[in-house]
């Protein structure tokens, strides 16, 4: 029964497709965290993402348009959650826990205020899916990696190129360099706060972009908290991944495997609740050191007074 | 008495701000603030039905929010209220409907205690000793919890143990010798509301005039000067998240036998995060939660009649309560209001903080 669920193929394409709107805001909070600022905001910050992605697309009849929108709402709230946290030195979690209510209202408001109470239109345009010619042909593979809706590759493409600027690159250096040691970093000359806005407004766009892989790749339309408690996910993925882009990704998929699993089988012998239970196991067993210990970035969810 | 008006000063002035900017967004809208707000408060408080109605509404609040309070003032933020609730809910539930023959004071207690002691070690166990002994943060350790709270109700009610017979995922219903009674008939409002308003007094109690109390403020304050006084931290840390949990599973406790009589297949119940704003807005004040929960309570409730006599969406209170989070947790912004405001007022005495 399991080992049969296993070859199918079907089972690992939704995989790939459920890790990606939880790789991406994982990989959000990684830029977050990395510079120092804790940010469990991903979950708020998807559902803006989801809602202006819908609304812009709708409205300049593109899609590609609705998903710049969308990114630039993700940085705007990103920029006042810096603003609020890195500026005036306010508690990282509250502001977090107030950027998700804030924005499962607005959006919800917005969404009856503008559309009424009937959802999105139907003619909302979305983001295609592509297949990858030659890929696509090979066994197994083929159905697994060759045809997915083109956030997913972008996912795939923006893990790489997140782990090269991370760790390759001067900016990224600085960037961790700020999450590990203000002080060290400030007295270098570094700018904490300049540093520290970038990661959070790079990680924000990264969480937006999750939220318009649900609303403009798989669904089409908005609907009020479509997020699920995916930033959430996220935020375990992150801690899983030991706060690194592929790290991210590997949790991502754990956590797309179990959810994939568990509907595939269904009505199976094993409940798909208990499943679905243990991504969220392991991630406490993670925290304890029990597998592969987690240890966040130094100085991450303390603000910065250069005054002390 | 100077210190506890202070204390009413912010949350007063964030919620003034926050509903200021919520009347701006009607106006943008094309709405009518005075009317829309006049329909909430109508709705919450308008009459016997919709006052009880709020109140009912206040009462898993108050509970969890103490919860969340009481952590806080420990150093501790348990996110994770929500899950405790849902553990909180089907122990009561359980027990409520598997045990027969009590008499009601004896199985409503039994129902209470059972559901305090569960959530107190779900959240006492595995967050508590892992903060003490390892370090493991309890923001990120309690929402896991949270999650698989909540996936055990679906499977204890998805042809789980705990489903009724039939097709419907829920759970039969509690015995009468269970059921808490109503305070207003036809109304939510049960006697959950003296429960509610006793554990504010413990926990008070508690708090302030206990050794135990001082430690554990001691312990939030700053773990290491405590740990130099000779207060065993580790031995706090878990206490005050058992506790934590313990009143956030009465919460729910209360909620099932008090209003709902028996466990639904749902995915949340959003008291528990609204716990977290409501101890945020009360300061962890345990008179203050009993205070922010019926202004939650009053939003929720009047919300409804805002939409259907006014047209605003009851979704804009969300965003009110988000502003709220937002102004609470930057006191700047409301001190700096507050400092415009007494500058037109010379005469006014001014206190430096």
């Amino acid at each position: 029964m399991l080992w049969d669920a296993l070859m199918r193929p079907d089972l690992w394409a939704a995989t790939l497709a459920m890790a990606t709107p939880i790789a991406l805001p994982a990989l959000g909070g990684t830029f977050s965290e990395r510079s120092g600022v804790v940010n469990i905001a991903m979950e708020g910050i998807m559902l803006i993402g989801a809602f202006f992605g819908v609304l812009f697309s709708y409205y300049t009849n593109s899609a590609w348009l609705g998903l710049l929108g969308a990114l630039l709402m993700g940085a705007l709230i990103s920029a006042l959650f810096a603003y609020v946290t890195v500026t005036l030195g306010a508690d990282q979690v509250v502001v977090g826990m107030g950027v998700n209510i804030f924005a499962a209202g607005l959006t919800a408001f917005m969404l009856n205020t503008i559309f009424g109470y009937g959802g999105t239109p139907r003619e909302t345009p979305a983001l295609p899916n592509i297949t990858i010619p030659g890929l696509s042909d090979i066994p197994f593979v083929g159905p697994v990696l060759g045809s997915q809706n083109i956030v997913v590759y972008l996912m795939l493409a923006l893990v790489v190129a997140s782990h090269y600027f991370l760790f390759h690159t001067n900016l990224g250096l600085r960037i961790r360099a700020v999450g590990e040691n203000p002080q060290a970093a400030d007295t270098a000359g570094l700018n904490v706060p300049g540093l520290r806005y970038l990661g959070v407004i790079i990680g924000g766009m990264f969480s937006s972009l999750g939220g318009v892989y649900l609303a403009l790749g798989l669904l089409n339309s908005f609907e009020i908290n479509m997020s699920g408690g995916r930033g959430y996910i996220a935020l375990a993925a992150m801690i899983f991944g030991k706060w690194t882009p592929f790290g991210s990704l590997g949790a991502a998929l754990m956590f797309g495997f179990a959810m994939a699993l568990s509907m595939i089988l269904q009505g199976g012998g094993v409940s798909s609740n208990i499943i679905q239970m243990l991504p969220y196991a392991l991630t406490i067993l993670a925290l304890t050191g029990l597998v592969g210990r987690s240890t966040a970035p130094a100085a991450d969810g303390i603000p910065y007074n250069p005054n002390k | 008495m100077q210190k506890t008006i202070e204390g009413l000063v912010t949350p007063f002035v964030a919620i003034v701000i926050a509903l200021l900017i919520g009347a701006v967004v009607m106006l943008v809208t094309g709405n009518n603030p005075v009317t829309a707000y006049g329909a909430l408060f109508s709705g919450a408080f308008g009459s016997t039905v919709n006052m009880s109605n709020t109140l009912a509404n206040a009462i898993p609040l108050i509970l969890s929010g103490l919860g969340v309070a009481i952590g806080f003032k420990a150093g501790l933020f348990n996110i994770g209220a929500e899950g405790q609730y849902w553990i909180g809910s089907m122990a009561a539930v359980w027990i409520g409907y598997s045990v027969q023959g009590l008499p009601p004071i004896l199985h409503i207690s039994l129902c209470i205690i059972v559901g305090m002691l569960a959530a107190g070690l779900w959240a006492g166990i595995i967050p508590g000793l892992a903060k003490a002994f390892v370090g493991a943060h309890e923001v990120i350790t309690t929402m896991m919890m949270s999650y698989i709270a909540i996936f055990l109700s679906h499977y204890m009610l998805e042809n789980g143990p705990m489903m009724q017979a039939g097709f419907t995922p829920q759970s039969p219903v509690i015995l009468p010798s269970a059921t808490l009674g109503k305070i207003v008939e036809r109304t939510q409002l049960s006697w959950g509301l003296a429960i509610a308003l006793v554990a504010c007094v413990v926990v008070y109690w508690l708090l302030y005039k206990t050794t135990l109390g001082y430690r554990l403020r001691a312990v939030g304050l700053n773990a290491r000067a405590a740990s130099y006084a000779g207060i065993n931290v580790p031995f706090h840390l878990v206490l005050a998240l058992f506790i934590s949990g313990m009143l956030a599973g009465l919460a729910g406790a209360v909620q099932m036998l008090g209003v709902q009589h028996r466990l639904y297949d749902s995915f949340s119940s959003g008291y528990g995060f609204t716990a977290i704003v409501v101890a945020l807005l009360a300061n962890n004040n345990p008179f203050g939660v009993i205070l922010a929960s019926i202004f939650f309570a009053s939003l929720s409730t009047g919300g409804q009649s805002m939409q259907l006599v006014s047209g605003v969406p009851a979704h804009l209170t969300d965003v009110i309560s988000g502003i709220i989070i937002f102004l609470v947790a930057t006191k700047d912004i409301v001190q700096m209001v507050q400092k415009r405001w007494r500058k037109r007022q010379p005469l006014a005495p001014v206190k430096e903080a």
